[in-house]
């Protein structure tokens, strides 16, 4: 079966990510496959690689960095969000004259558009939010 | 037989109205899992133990055990609730025809 | 019967709005993902429980907070073809609101109404 995910919340905060993240990882070991995980809202944060959380608990962007990796996953920020929140990668950066990027390896930028098609696509559609 | 909605409960039923208004709209057949904060409703013993178990007539209802492991409730959940872990989960959704998220 | 739509059968999205406008963004950006979605072609339905109700209430006034008030877009959805919004008739009573108070026309349904229409959903989005 062929699963879409959407992520409202940032990582820590609320256990949206670290559900989402758990539900992922047991769907791949059922041999399902992930169409496109979406980050809107506070969930836009997951997303950047500037966090260093402490050494004895998970590290919530770098896991779903590598899952990502590991699995040819669709990390799919949300534009709009990320531009609120402050999450840029390069190009936006540049085409937005900010001094900076935080995009972490594996996400990309892209439109809402992208949710729907990813509700469209999917034989499911499951939201992990607060 | 067609199949029926799976909700899902993420708040505690102490503070938030969220797991009445869930129960309210899951309709007679289908399934409500318990996950996050919202696995506190599986408990035995508090003052929503008997809507829940009320509920139980008329929708399934599983909470996910590693959500009820991490609050330490695992000696307390309720006759009639099932625990499931995240492939559990997983199987949950694809059985059902859609997925609704409580949040 | 099922709209056809460029690529297959539309699916049925039921956008679920539980939450107050302003005290959190959910509202504003639920709405967003519904004029990004309209463009899809897919069998779509708004459904305002609870606190989403107030949502839709008229007369929101936001200059003394200096925020965007967004209530007028609800009245642009009939633009983009979306014209189901179903509003729970409890969540209104308790509130002590009627349809005349909101700023589209919208149904409003029974408890029991709302459960079937929920029911019958391809996909759910809740924010």
């Amino acid at each position: 079966m062929k699963f879409s995910i959407l992520v409202n919340e940032g990582p820590y905060t609320h256990e949206a990510s670290d559900t989402a993240y758990q539900f992922v990882k047991a769907a791949l070991a059922k041999g399902h496959e992930i169409y496109r995980i979406f980050f809107y809202h506070d969930g836009v944060n997951n997303g950047t690689r500037l966090t260093v959380p402490p050494q004895d608990d998970r590290n919530i962007v770098k896991r779903w960095s590598e899952l990502a990796a590991q699995h040819k996953l669709d990390l799919v920020v949300c534009i709009a969000a990320a531009q609120r929140r402050g999450l840029m990668d390069k190009s936006e950066a540049k085409r937005n004259g900010k001094d900076a990027d935080n995009i972490a390896p594996g996400f990309r930028i892209s439109g809402l558009g992208q949710l729907i098609e990813a509700g469209i696509q999917a034989d499911r559609l499951v939201v992990f939010g607060a | 037989m067609a199949k029926t909605m799976l909700h899902t409960v993420n708040k505690s039923p102490f503070d938030n109205g969220t797991l009445q208004t869930c129960l309210k709209f899951a309709r007679q057949g289908s399934t409500v899992l318990l996950i996050e904060d919202g696995v506190y409703a599986a408990a035995r013993d508090t003052t929503v133990s008997k809507q829940v178990q009320e509920a139980l007539k008329s929708v399934s209802i599983y909470a996910l055990k590693p959500d009820v492991e991490a609050r330490g409730m695992q000696d307390r959940v309720m006759d009639g609730v099932r625990l499931v872990d995240y492939e559990g989960f997983v199987d949950l959704v694809a059985q059902h025809k859609a997925v609704q998220s409580w949040v | 019967m099922s709209e056809e739509s460029a690529g297959g059968v539309a699916k049925k999205f039921l956008y679920v709005n539980r939450k107050a406008p302003y005290g959190t963004i959910y509202a504003l950006e639920s709405l967003e993902v519904v004029l990004i979605g309209a463009a899809f072609e897919q069998d779509v339905s708004l459904a305002f429980l609870g606190d989403g109700v107030y949502q839709l209430v008229k007369g929101q006034n936001t200059k003394a907070l200096e925020v965007k008030n967004f209530s007028p877009t609800f009245g642009a959805l009939e633009d983009y073809d979306v014209t189901k919004l179903y509003v729970e008739e409890e969540a209104l009573q308790a509130r002590g609101l009627s349809a005349a108070d909101l700023v589209v026309p919208v149904q409003v349904v029974s408890t029991q109404r709302m459960a079937e229409i929920m029911e019958d959903q391809d996909v759910v989005l809740n924010f």
